[in-house]
């Protein structure tokens, strides 16, 4: 399917070119608000970055593949972001992790059926102060047990 | 004990209290002055980075060219990707506004008209607040070319936030800029260093966040002041993030040099239970571990942790019981790196993933003959043959994490385990011959 960005981000974009000399430099932003618009970063999405910025396909590709918090697949509804790094684990976040795998029956990388949930195990998050946690999609959620990470999940409707 | 970088003062991270409370006076004072008397300060006042390398500010921005017809830039880090490190975003939600004016001195400072905040993308709530803050020092006519008016300089500096998306390697600064630049955040190889050759080939200062909020603090009250303040080589605050097995886990600000028992038990409350403290890592993953029978006496500044076998750091501390299995947690710290190695320099690529791979089938009870030995090596082959730090970063956790703790991983050997054709790591599946 075709990509086009909104009228309002194709404002949005060209606005981005003045805060860089070069309009490469702008892929990274421009590719969040593509994500924002379609969901995910599809070919479709690569092919019209690459001719507004003037850059290859290539080098687009390159981006989205380097980081990894441009999605290649539609995630889910509610995109859960469970951080088992040290200090997580040391409170408690495998069990969490174990936890939410079970009640929603995805593994790693996973995405239901219904598309309401899609589950990651990720790095550090920087809540290292308030652990364990689980964001979900922009929102994080902190020093959780399992019990209220299994409240927060039967909350997401 | 006074605080520099977060002070308890209510309402602070809004633009009306930062001002009364005589916010924006420092980029007064230092516009009064000369680029060059403002570094000999910042150089006086002992300041050193609050990222990781400890390396002296004030030094960093005289590496900054004088006479050149290239722009200058300013990249402020606020990666903040190191596990156990969780300061940076205590500043972008509390005080944005010093770490705003901070950007505005070094920028003066290194006659740079652009400055580029990086902070990393999972922040989204903190990038909001970040940008509120901007756009508010942008409408007082503080930041941009409304400076000039503002304060009658000649002046001006533009800040803009580019937002990482989730690679940790981008913390590491050459990194940090190839990914402003819109490219995969690949280290580059120094020489040239970014103060020649940095953004887009043209003179370039990285600074880390908490360094530079420090800032208007040392130009408001002088560098005698701020050279008092703890530690006699490291002065100032540093934030100090606890984190695990502590009662009261949080960021304290605190004088350099405080010791690393007394942040334990006194600020973030001791132990759960009680339990004594078999192991601590006091700079973030990346930093040697320390025993936990071996802490009493050890301040937590620069130089006295290297002199206790460690690195400052981050200064994120993270705190494990007697209780913790150091085999799981030293595998979980190696599956942080072989998952965020960019996979530019083979030593680091292939060797976090061997690393991980053996430190699995450890923590399984299935650790072969010569495992810790072979460990060893592969964690020894990938120390100092990469480009950039995150090799060490992961080589370190391992060796020092198997020399100090070797019972620990002693116990978890199946001896009666020898598998050569089960492929130990690859390069190695046909070979008993050992590297050095």
């Amino acid at each position: 399917m075709e990509f086009k960005f909104t009228v309002e981000n194709h404002e949005k974009v060209v606005k981005l070119f003045d805060n860089y000399p070069t309009k490469k430099a702008a892929v990274m932003p421009v590719l969040y608000i593509a994500q924002e618009q379609n969901g995910y970063i599809s070919g479709e999405v690569i092919k019209e970055v690459s001719t507004i910025l003037e850059i290859s396909e290539e080098d687009v590709m390159g981006v989205v593949t380097f980081y990894t918090m441009y999605h290649q697949h539609m995630p889910g509804k509610y995109h859960l972001q469970v951080c088992t790094n040290v200090s997580c684990m040391l409170r408690g976040a495998y069990d969490i992790w174990e936890a939410v795998k079970t009640k929603t029956g995805l593994k790693n990388g996973e995405t239901s059926a219904d598309g309401l949930f899609s589950l990651e195990e990720v790095e550090c998050m920087g809540s290292c102060g308030t652990a364990p946690m689980i964001a979900v999609n922009e929102d994080f959620h902190e020093n959780l047990t399992k019990e209220t990470a299994l409240e927060l999940i039967d909350s997401l409707k | 004990m006074e605080k520099i970088v977060l002070p308890e003062i209510e309402n602070l991270h809004k633009i009306d209290v930062y001002r009364a409370n005589g916010g924006y006076e420092a980029i007064k004072k230092a516009l009064a002055t000369t680029p060059d008397e403002i570094i000999d300060t910042v150089k006086k006042s002992g300041l050193r980075g609050r990222g990781g390398a400890a390396f002296s500010c004030g030094l960093k921005w005289s590496f900054m060219p004088k006479t050149t017809d290239k722009p200058k830039y300013l990249c402020v880090n606020g990666d903040e990707s190191e596990p156990g490190s969780f300061k940076d975003r205590q500043i972008f939600e509390y005080n944005p506004h010093q770490c705003i004016e901070g950007i505005l001195i070094a920028s003066y400072a290194i006659g740079a008209n652009s400055a580029y905040v990086y902070i990393r993308g999972e922040y989204h709530k903190w990038i909001k607040l970040f940008q509120k803050a901007l756009d508010d020092a942008y409408d007082a006519g503080l930041v941009g070319e409304k400076m000039k008016t503002t304060f009658g300089t000649k002046f001006h500096v533009n800040i803009y936030v580019h937002k990482g998306a989730g690679a940790y390697i981008c913390g590491e600064e050459s990194s940090l800029m190839n990914s402003i630049e819109g490219k995969r955040g690949y280290p580059r190889v120094k020489p040239p260093f970014p103060a020649q050759n940095g953004l887009w080939g043209n003179p370039t200062t990285i600074n880390n966040v908490e360094t530079l909020t420090n800032v208007p603090a040392i130009i408001n009250k002088g560098w005698e002041w701020f050279s008092k303040i703890g530690a006699e080589k490291h002065p100032g605050t540093i934030l100090y993030g606890v984190s695990g097995h502590v009662n009261k886990p949080g960021v304290y600000e605190l004088p350099s040099g405080t010791l690393l028992t007394d942040i334990i038990y006194n600020y973030a409350g001791g132990v759960p239970g009680n339990k004594k403290i078999k192991c601590v890592i006091p700079g973030g993953s990346s930093m040697p571990p320390l025993r936990g029978d071996q802490l009493e006496g050890i301040a937590m500044d620069a130089d006295s942790l290297k002199a206790a076998g460690s690195s400052i750091g981050t200064a994120g501390i993270m705190v494990m019981d007697e209780d913790t299995d150091l085999v799981r947690v030293l595998a979980r710290i190696s599956k942080f790196y072989y998952h965020e190695s960019c996979g530019q320099c083979t030593p680091c690529r292939e060797g976090t993933g061997w690393m991980l791979k053996i430190l699995n089938r450890m923590a399984a009870g299935q650790g072969q003959k010569d495992d810790i030995e072979l460990l060893l090596s592969v964690a020894n082959n990938i120390d100092g043959n990469t480009i950039c730090a995150l090799g060490e970063a992961a080589a370190w956790p391992v060796k020092f994490m198997v020399s100090r703790f070797r019972e620990e991983f002693e116990s978890r050997m199946n001896n009666s385990l020898d598998h050569p054709s089960l492929n130990k790591v690859h390069s190695m599946r046909h070979s008993k011959i050992t590297v050095e």
